[in-house]
């Protein structure tokens, strides 16, 4: 239900793209002003949502599983921890560099089986890891291509990307590899929240929504390339492009519905964006269990919010209720008033003893 | 804000690359869909103007397969009610016969770059 929710959004924000764009013609609204405010809402929601992280407090270290606690004993070598447990600054932007374009901590990812009897056994799982980083890389690329519509002159990287990314010349327009592996990978992302039971029960809308959307711009992407009844003349699109980062935004003649829906679904994806898990993109680097060195033993941490904190110590509490203590037979560290003098003296335990009979 | 000397700049460099077009064409003129050099002996290309522009790519990969593979070797324009070779130097090139006017024009624009003259001549 969650997903088939999620879907009939998404068919609606197309429906309203080729309703608006396409029969009513607004396409000031949907080709420059949605876009503009997609732009600004997304930069500026990020920003805001990142300063609001930065506010909050940066916890105690946070030593992960993955490693021995550093120098705990001699027979942990330092090695084995540099990257899973580091107590250096340098370890720590290893384990960022690994998890930011590695995804390292997918990679760990196990699954647990039950095997006959009450076994249970834990296997490396690398599906979701290797799909992940294919999904982000090619997004990415995709990314990167497009802007041959938002520069003039192109700059050389971008077309040399696109040449290797159509190296085996298929088709004319030739495909896009990364446009093939992106819908094969985003593929296998929906199929393992429907199909295994428990991502299932714990997907929401908010975890189908951004898959649908992202795939609703992949399609219309591709059938306004490669599709006929779907293309449209890449000549005004540039112009179009052109005019909105230029700030001379222009909605020239001869732009088919599709490129609008496919503008749309974006600036969409641009709206949802800071309000959402996609924030994961900022969110990583700012992770406290990957960002922090253990390094709590060699160094002192105060905590950063109240410190110093006010403590209540046993010694001070026992002298606001030694007499009471004392009356109802529970045993105290320092007698009462009276005899306190003589027992800040030498203590033995006999004297010890006898106080608290 | 806590370790505002790492955040800060991290999102410094994050606005920087997300407004990368913005401040690309800074300076640079107004940007403008480049001026094509027509046939002048002709009034019409094979097909209409606006499928050429957004077809004559799958077109000519129809023709190369049809020529190659099966042989044949005319197209039929219903448009024209005429048939042309199907051929890219002998019928393309031959009215849009100045390639650096016309067809380049487009594509340094759009950032495309055919390969078939790695073997096809230039007029
Ligand atoms: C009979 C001569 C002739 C032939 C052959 C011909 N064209 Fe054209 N083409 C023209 C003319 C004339 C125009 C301008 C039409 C107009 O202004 O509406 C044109 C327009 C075009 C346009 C649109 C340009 C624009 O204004 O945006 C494209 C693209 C194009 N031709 C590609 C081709 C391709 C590819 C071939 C080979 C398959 C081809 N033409 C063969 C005469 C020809
Ligand atoms: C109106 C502008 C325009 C003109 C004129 C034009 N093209 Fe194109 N051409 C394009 C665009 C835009 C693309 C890329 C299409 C896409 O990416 O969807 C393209 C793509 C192509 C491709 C496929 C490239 C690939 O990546 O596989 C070929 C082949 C091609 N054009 C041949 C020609 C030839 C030959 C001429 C001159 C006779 C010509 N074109 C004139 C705009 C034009
Ligand atoms: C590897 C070299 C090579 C490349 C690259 C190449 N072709 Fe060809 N093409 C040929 C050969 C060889 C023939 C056959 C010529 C013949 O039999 O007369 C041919 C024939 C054709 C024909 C029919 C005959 C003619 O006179 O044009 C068309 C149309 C054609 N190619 C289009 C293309 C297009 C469009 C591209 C780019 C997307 C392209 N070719 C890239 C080698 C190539
Ligand atoms: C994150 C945002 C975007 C994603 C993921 C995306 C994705 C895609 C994909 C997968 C394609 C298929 C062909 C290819 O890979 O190039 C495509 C094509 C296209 N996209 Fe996007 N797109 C995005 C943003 C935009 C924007 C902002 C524009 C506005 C100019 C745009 C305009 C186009 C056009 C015109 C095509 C057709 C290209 C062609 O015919 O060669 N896209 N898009």
């Amino acid at each position: 239900m969650k997903a088939i929710y999620s879907l009939i959004l998404v068919v609606a924000l197309i429906l309203i793209a080729m309703i608006g764009a396409g029969a009513m013609g607004m396409g000031a609204l949907f080709g420059v002003i949605i876009p503009y405010v997609a732009v600004l809402v997304f930069i500026v929601g990020f920003v805001v949502r990142v300063v609001q992280w930065g506010k909050t407090p940066v916890p105690f270290r946070i030593p992960t599983t993955c490693g021995q606690a550093r120098k705990s004993l001699p027979m942990f070598k330092d090695k084995w921890n540099r990257l899973d447990n580091p107590g250096t600054k340098l370890g720590v932007v290893g384990r960022m560099f690994f998890e930011v374009f590695l995804f390292r901590s997918l990679f760990r990812n196990t699954k647990v089986e039950l095997h006959q009897g009450p076994h249970i056994a834990y296997s490396s799982s690398k599906w979701l890891w290797i799909f992940a980083l294919i999904f982000h890389y090619t997004f990415l690329v995709i990314f990167l291509r497009h802007m041959r519509f938002f520069t003039e002159p192109v700059p050389e990287i971008f077309v040399t990307m696109d040449h290797m990314d159509s190296m085996f010349q298929i088709l004319s327009p030739a495909l896009y590899l990364s446009s093939v592996l992106i819908l094969v990978a985003l593929g296998y992302l929906l199929l393992r929240r429907l199909l295994v039971p428990t991502v299932r029960y714990i997907s929401q809308p908010a975890d189908y929504f951004p898959l649908f959307l992202i795939i609703g711009i992949v399609i219309s992407g591709m059938l306004m390339r490669y599709i006929g009844a779907f293309k449209t003349d890449l000549m005004p699109v540039k112009e179009l492009a052109m005019g909105l980062v230029q700030f001379s935004p222009t909605v020239p003649e001869g732009i088919g519905t599709t490129f609008f829906v496919h503008l749309f679904l974006v600036s969409v994806l641009l709206i949802y964006f800071p309000f959402s898990k996609l924030m994961h993109l900022g969110g990583v680097f700012l992770s406290p269990t990957r960002n922090l060195p253990n390094d709590s033993r060699e160094k002192h941490h105060e905590n950063p919010w109240n410190y110093p904190v006010k403590f209540h110590s046993y010694q001070s509490y026992e002298d606001e209720n030694r007499a009471v203590m004392v009356e109802s037979g529970l045993p105290v560290e320092k007698p009462l008033e009276e005899k306190a003098e003589e027992a800040s003296g030498d203590e033995t335990p006999d004297e010890n003893a006898e106080k608290k009979e | 804000m806590y370790d505002a000397n790492k955040i800060i700049p991290g999102l410094i460099i994050f606005a920087l690359f997300m407004t990368f077009p913005f401040w690309y064409n800074l300076g640079a003129e107004a940007y403008s869909t480049p001026e094509l050099e027509l046939p002048e002996d002709y009034e019409r290309c094979i097909e209409s103007t606006e499928f050429m522009r957004a077809e004559h790519m799958n077109m000519l990969d129809e023709w190369r397969d049809l020529y190659v593979r099966e042989g044949y070797q005319e197209y039929w324009s219903e448009l024209k009610q005429e048939s042309y070779p199907m051929s890219l130097t002998k019928t393309c090139m031959y009215c849009h016969s100045d390639k650096e006017e016309f067809c380049d024009r487009c594509h340094n624009a759009t950032a495309v770059d055919p390969y078939c003259w790695d073997c096809h001549i230039e007029p």
